[in-house]
């Protein structure tokens, strides 16, 4: 079972510059961050600031923001798309 | 040739610096970035008489906004009137009153026209040809019509629901309107997708640190309108949370070049209680504002579920000595007719908000009566007529002769039939 994780484009240099990263094993989004972090490290110290996701990234799980779901902790399935979101925008 | 007063784009949160370049957020930690200025060159380059000699318009101040060259989108937005606006003071039962009325502002009767002018300056020195937006319609208005104006394509994406006069205020202008079946927030995710993706200049996704400064000469213009002062209580409308701090952030930059005396001034953010993630902040002492998710509110154009400059909006307030406070929907619709009615000045329904919360932070003493107060509206009410037609008489019907005049002046006539 793979989730597919979108990056956003100033972002992608910390992942070989792909778009979409293919992440296997994770039953939360939290651990679809944590194995994606692992394969991306350089990535992982961007998203997290002392193991909590930092204040200006927004997570969206098949286009509904996570916080209105059970944020971290909202379980993923096969085929689901994650999307990591700067939250600077608008207004 | 990048200008000698502009240093570049800067991380508000761990200071790393960039380039004057289309990007929004810190590379490291997803910050916002904040233009840099050059301030002690700006302060040779820049004085009280010098500003004063120049056209009355937002560019008076042009030293202190992020362009390389001379302005070629929105040369005339701004210079709004400041009106001192005594017979409201009376029904609020304050002395010193005045309204920045930004709902004449041009081409598009919002502060926005003010924000875009930058931008979209910004954009085409950046050599962007297709520009955009999400917008609540405000911002819509104004990308639409000054893109058509500098000949830029314009993609306006905007919540479907939106009030129908700000959805033809901007297909007038033959910009490219998609409504999206969902909340402001949701278009605005959208539209970050659709900025990186495509490489256009969205307004307020990738060029939003230069679009933000443009709010500050709303508060110049506050600061020069009343003399070269500050004022002592500013209450501004929230949707995004930017305008509050770029007033305050003006403030502080006009003290600092020496152009005003450096002195505190209190600012309270107002609010619709069916979208208030900000004051809610505030009046619960929450560091980080709670998103809402479904906005339900008549004052749309405030209707941000997740306001991106949210922490700093409620930190400012916090640290002013200010105070956030929100309003119920009937609460908007009376102070909207207020307005009119004691200064003739018809206003959005933010400008209901912005009245209502001044009026709600009297009553509860969090402003004194006896002080500076200025009011900023931000919006013109013909653009949500809708909001408050419901809530005024109607017109009375009389045949074309001097009787039936007569008869209802003088007498008791029934106030029927009425226009529709």
């Amino acid at each position: 079972m793979s989730i597919r994780v979108h990056i956003p484009t100033p972002m992608r240099a910390h992942v070989d510059n792909q778009a979409v990263v293919e992440i296997t094993g994770a039953a939360t989004v939290q651990s679809a961050l944590d194995n994606l972090g692992k394969k991306y490290p350089a990535l992982q110290a961007k998203l997290f600031d002392g193991g909590k996701v930092r204040q200006y990234v927004n997570l969206y799980l098949n286009d509904e923001d996570v916080r209105y779901l059970d944020n971290l902790a909202t379980p993923v399935k096969d085929g689901d798309e994650l999307s990591i979101i700067p939250a600077v925008a608008g207004g | 040739m990048p200008s000698e007063f502009v240093r570049g784009l800067q991380c508000r949160l761990c200071g790393k610096e960039y380039p004057l370049e289309a990007l929004n957020f810190c590379t490291e930690d997803f910050g916002p970035l904040e233009v840099e200025y050059n301030y002690d060159a700006i302060g040779k380059a820049l004085s009280r008489a010098k500003i004063e000699t120049r056209p009355p318009t937002m560019w008076r101040y042009h030293e202190l906004l992020p362009l390389d060259g001379e302005p070629t989108v929105g040369a005339q937005v701004g210079f709004t009137p400041l009106v001192r606006a005594n017979r409201l003071a009376e029904a609020l039962g304050v002395e010193k009153l005045w309204i920045k009325n930004d709902a004449v502002n041009f081409p598009t009767l919002s502060f926005k026209d003010r924000v875009v002018a930058v931008a979209l300056s910004k954009a085409r020195e950046l050599g962007f040809k297709t520009v955009g937006c999400a917008s609540t319609g405000n911002l819509a208005n104004s990308v639409a019509a000054n893109a058509a104006a500098a000949g830029l394509e314009s993609y306006i994406l905007i919540p479907a629901d939106l009030e129908r006069s700000k959805i033809v205020g901007t297909n007038i202008y033959g910009a490219k309107v998609i409504g999206v079946n969902g909340t402001y927030d949701q278009v605005n995710r959208l539209c970050t997708q659709i900025a990186f993706k495509y490489g256009w200049g969205f307004v307020n996704i990738n060029l939003r640190p230069f679009y933000a400064e443009g709010s500050k000469t709303f508060g110049y213009e506050i600061a020069e309108q009343l003399g070269w002062r500050i004022p002592q209580h500013v209450v501004c409308p929230m949707a995004g949370g930017s305008l509050i701090g770029k007033i305050h952030k003006a403030f502080g930059e006009l003290a600092k070049l020496g152009l005003v005396k450096d002195s505190p001034c209190k600012m309270y953010g107002a609010q619709a209680t069916g979208c208030n993630p900000i004051t809610d902040a505030v009046k619960n002492n929450r560091e980080q504002h709670k998103p809402i998710r479904k906005p339900n509110t008549i004052a749309k154009s405030l209707a941000i579920g997740d306001p991106a400059d949210g922490f700093f909006a409620a930190k400012l307030m916090r640290e002013t000595g200010g105070w956030g406070e929100d309003v119920s929907d009937a609460e908007i619709i009376e102070a909207m007719i207020l307005l009119g009615r004691t200064e003739g000045i018809f206003a959005e329904t933010a400008g209901g908000v912005t009245v209502a919360v001044a009026r709600k932070l009297l009553e509860q003493g969090r402003i004194p009566r006896d002080e500076e107060i200025v009011l900023c509206i931000t919006g013109n009410g013909l653009k949500t007529q809708d909001a408050v037609a419901e809530a005024l008489e109607r017109p009375v019907v009389i045949e074309p002769n001097l009787a039936a005049f007569e008869l209802l002046v003088e007498g008791a006539a029934a106030r029927e039939p009425a226009l529709v």
